[in-house]
């Protein structure tokens, strides 16, 4: 999806009936990216801005007075939910935790949706591809619950704390370049946000399943460069690269290149891991449940199964 | 835009068990019905993990007696009736107390990390009404926590979900029980038909028919208007919390929720003067329980055996109450709210641990550091405690096959929830009505016919919105409806004004049939407001009704004309339903307490017995 940057004032009122305007403050000029797969283009409103907004406040005024049918996804406006991600002013961000006030309003702001994920309308995403790498993720798995209940002291669950603060709010996938800019990776590669599930498992102190051949082949982990896009973005300051990704990688190549482990696979010759296909084939590709719901939107189908390239990227 | 799509090219599926909503309750409901080898289908409003259970802050009440050996599900009982002001159903809220902390050791094992005591167990934290320090709890995002818990666990067995779809209507059969669904998905407008055995409501709250709400947009009372549609009753619908701290400033994030952990760990609520006035609210219900002077309030956070918990962390219809008094009598905030201060009384470090998201929330939303500044709070809608009409032991409604589970039912709470009560109602009930509902789909046959005359009159009743030209915007009477439940239906309420109400509601009623939707099918938020609107005035018009019938105040229930509690109302649920296009409210008795239980809410103390040495969740370090 190549999105333009061609800019239409498209017969918008300058002044907005609701709320009152802070004297002598200048109209906001919000450019929205408005379209669908097929295409679509950045719509300039122009509305009075109102003291304390959010982003998102500003998008609900919008769509409440000028465009009762603009497509934006959201749920808490509060930070908890990771629904409203989009990128303003190219920046990814959540729109319900990003103050007007943090932005230049002397030139227009300009809210796209996000680049990896096909867009469905407006500033909404199809998601469905983590929705699709969650599904492949080999569950937590404890040893069976001791009298008097399980023990863990709390400086052991704190790692996965820090990683069970994702909010998902897919911002870490969206920047990844892995996938940003190579489409076809999504068959292969589960993303930053999936990687630091991942590491979770591992580290989390009563998990006993072995996934690290699985990591390693199916999961991707070796095409992450390291470049801490994903912890930049995270709107929860999980240090993703740091402590889930560099970790995790260190746990794979330590069992992969560990001598000892290497004849152990030679003399037992244990089965090999799981192809990304044989796995992907085990997948069930629809979006909403078993059944196929054939919308026909581009990359509706769950791109873990589908080796068709879709329209992002680029 | 075409008109009503041919039924025989409409998606349907067939299934065991549907489960509308998957917040807490619904997960749970699914994990149970699919545990138990039910065709299972999770249909949800949002992205799946989105739901307003991620919310949820302080934690969740158990008597696991972590933290006060003391504790057990008779003193958990005894809080949550005494909180309820005695409305509450007593067999669910014996249930719940039985079952929560068989639900969150279950929590844990399917990968939850609460946090822990020194021996490595899970910590408990105060909350308000609860005797002991009784929450699990991850910091102040416990609600998220069990949303990923429940949403891997439903994820790993492999639950069927249908993300980002509206339900519209319930379908029934001709036996008159529940048959299937009705809904659209919203990001292409396309219908789709259910047919189900067992049908499970958990479809939460209903905030957002108030202006000042901490609900996210899903909370429009979906699945109470659902269940009255479908001739269900629903019990009690004017008991709506004010949670006591929301934010106040700035104007956009008025209503955000300010967990009540910031109280329960040492925080507390000061007005203009820098008065501590909750001592000024002690009502005589409560003041054998709670401290009477500064001193003793501030030992409590150590030693709950020798000293009355705070005035600050009484039931939250109390404290509600008293923040609205203070800023009525001019003492308030500038911003129209109290202080709510934490900062003067434990460490940087501690507030940051203990209660993250509150500081980054302060931080990123209203400039402020509540490390070192009080923050600026005042009530906001939050919960309904009232709701759908449900058999204690297996959440059945009235209607065979339709089940209701977490907020959406009622009784449970009866006119007050304790904080922390929700998310183990959450999984206590959400897992029984998984079960019935399994349970029915496997036992005797159902008959899952769909009418097709109920399906297209429903396709046509939806498209009307997209179709009708020229008519109101929906936003704009949501506007209207919120402003008309915030200043007339809202936390103190009189006679006169809930007559104006109900008279505006009829009003509104006639207006939210004639919006209009411009634009397409495809993902367009003014056709599934036009849609949410019935729902929240179905909500409203009951809330309403119930207020004006319910001439006593009780829990969330406030009624200046009516002050004070009235004992014979408190024998009876005020029932809605919804006959002939019209809700009707009536009184009728609620059943009676047995008498075992009803002699532990006599004995007043349970704390006879010393607490050993070390234990105390707050005992860390305060300044």
């Amino acid at each position: 999806m190549a999105i333009d940057t061609a800019t239409s004032a498209e017969g918008t009122p300058a002044a907005s009936p609701d709320g009152a305007a802070a004297p002598g403050a200048p109209t906001l000029r919000m450019q929205l990216w408005r379209g669908d797969e097929s295409g679509g283009e950045f719509v300039e409103y122009r509305i009075p801005p109102q003291e304390g907004e959010v982003v998102l406040d500003v998008v609900h005024r919008i769509q409440a007075t000028q465009a009762p049918d603009l497509a934006v996804r959201w749920n808490c406006k509060a930070g908890k939910c990771g629904s409203c991600s989009a990128e303003i002013n190219g920046v990814p961000s959540l729109m319900c935790m990003t103050r007007m006030s943090t932005l230049p309003t002397d030139e227009p702001i300009t809210i796209s949706p996000m680049r990896t994920f096909p867009v469905m309308r407006d500033l909404v995403t199809d998601v469905s591809y983590n929705y699709e790498v969650a599904k492949l993720i080999p569950a937590f798995t404890p040893p069976p619950r001791p009298e008097g209940g399980y023990r863990m002291q709390q400086i052991d669950v704190e790692r996965g704390q820090e990683f069970r603060k994702c909010i998902e709010c897919f911002l870490c996938q969206n920047v990844c370049h892995v996938i940003r800019d190579h489409e076809e990776n999504k068959a292969h590669y589960a993303g930053p946000r999936f990687l630091m599930r991942l590491a979770e498992l591992e580290m989390h102190p009563l998990d006993t399943l072995d996934r690290r051949a699985y990591i390693r082949e199916r999961m991707g982990v070796g095409l992450c460069n390291i470049t801490k896009c994903c912890t930049e973005v995270c709107p929860e300051h999980i240090h993703i690269t740091d402590n889930a990704i560099i970790p995790l990688k260190e746990r794979v190549v330590d069992s992969r290149y560990d001598p000892v482990a290497f004849l152990g696979r030679k003399i037992l010759r244990r089965p090999a891991p799981m192809t990304a296909d044989e796995v992907a084939a085990r997948t069930r590709t629809a979006r909403h449940g078993t059944a196929s719901r054939g919308n026909g939107a581009p990359g509706a189908t769950g791109a873990a199964g589908s080796h068709e390239p879709g329209p992002a990227g680029g | 835009m075409a008109g009503a799509p041919a039924l025989s090219e409409i998606e349907r599926h067939d299934y065991d068990v549907v489960v509308i909503g998957a917040g807490g309750a619904g997960m749970r409901a699914a994990v149970e019905a699919i545990d138990k080898g039910c065709r299972t289908a999770l249909v949800c409003k949002s992205l799946l993990g989105k739901a307003h259970t991620v919310m949820a802050e302080g934690g969740m009440a158990a008597a696991l007696g972590n933290v006060w050996p003391q504790d057990n599900w008779q003193v958990h009982f005894r809080d949550t009736m005494r909180g309820g002001k005695m409305l509450n159903n007593w067999r669910m809220a014996q249930i719940h107390a039985q079952e929560a902390p068989d639900r969150v050791l279950e929590l844990e094992e399917w990968g939850a990390l609460f946090d822990r005591t020194p021996d490595g167990r899970i910590l408990q934290r105060d909350f308000g009404g609860h005797r002991y320090a009784r929450l699990a709890h991850v910091g102040d995002r416990t609600g998220l926590e069990m949303i990923r818990t429940t949403q891997q666990r439903a994820v790993s067995l492999g639950v069927d979900v249908y993300m980002e779809c509206k339900i519209v209507r319930l379908l029934k059969n001709a036996d008159g029980a529940v048959a299937g669904a009705v809904g659209f998905y919203r990001d292409s407008g396309d219908f789709v038909v259910f047919s189900a055995k067992s049908v499970v409501l958990a479809t939460g709250g209903v905030g957002k028919t108030w202006k000042f709400t901490s609900n996210s947009w899903e909370s429009t009372g979906d699945g109470h208007a659902l269940a009255l549609w479908a001739g269900a009753e629903a019990i009690d619908m004017e008991c709506v919390q004010f949670h006591p701290t929301g934010m106040v400033w700035p104007p956009s994030a008025r209503g955000l929720l300010v967990t009540e952990g910031v109280r329960g760990d040492g925080g507390v609520l000061k007005n203009r003067d820098g008065e501590r006035f909750m001592f000024n609210y002690i009502s005589p219900y409560f003041a054998a329980e709670t401290a009477d002077t500064i001193e003793e309030a501030d030992k409590w956070y150590d030693d709950k055996v020798n000293y009355r918990r705070p005035p600050e962390l009484l039931p939250r219809d109390e404290v509600a109450r008293a923040i609205n008094s203070e800023v009525k009598a001019g003492r308030g905030s500038p911003h129209g709210g109290v202080f709510l201060d934490i900062a003067s009384r434990r460490s940087a470090e501690y507030i940051e641990r203990r209660l993250p998201s509150m500081y980054h929330q302060f931080k990123q939303l209203a400039d402020v550091d509540i490390t070192t500044d009080p923050m600026e709070i005042g009530p906001t809608c939050h919960y309904i405690m009232g709701g759908v009409r449900v058999d204690a032991d297996t959440e059945m409604t009235s209607v065979p096959g339709l089940f209701a589970a977490g907020e959406v039912a009622g009784g449970m709470h009866g006119a007050n929830r304790l904080g922390g009560n929700s998310l183990s109602d959450l999984l206590v009930f959400g897992r029984r009505a998984g079960l019935a509902a399994a349970e029915r789909a496997l036992g005797t046959p159902v008959d899952t016919t769909i009418d097709e005359g109920q399906v297209s009159d429903v396709f046509k009743h939806a498209l009307s919105f997209l179709e009708r030209e020229g008519g109101e915007q929906p936003y704009d009477l949501h506007h209207d409806l919120q402003d008309t439940m915030q200043s007339l239906v809202g936390i103190i309420r009189t006679e006169s004004e809930l007559a104006e109400a109900k008279e505006k509601l009829v009003e509104l009623g006639e207006r939210a049939a004639k919006v209009s939707a411009p634009g397409g099918r495809r993902f367009n938020p003014g056709w599934h407001m036009s849609l949410d609107l019935e729902s929240m005035l179905a909500v409203a018009n009951c809330t309403t009704l119930g207020a004006l019938a319910r001439k006593e105040s009780r829990g969330g229930h406030t009624r200046d004309d009516y002050p004070k509690p009235d004992p014979e109302l408190e024998k009876v649920n005020f029932v809605c339903r919804y006959r002939d296009g019209e809700y009707t409210v009536t009184p009728e008795p609620r059943p009676a307490m047995p008498a075992e239980l009803a002699k532990l809410l006599e004995d007043g103390d349970h704390a006879a017995e010393p607490a050993p040495a070390g234990a105390g969740a707050a005992k860390e370090e305060s300044k």
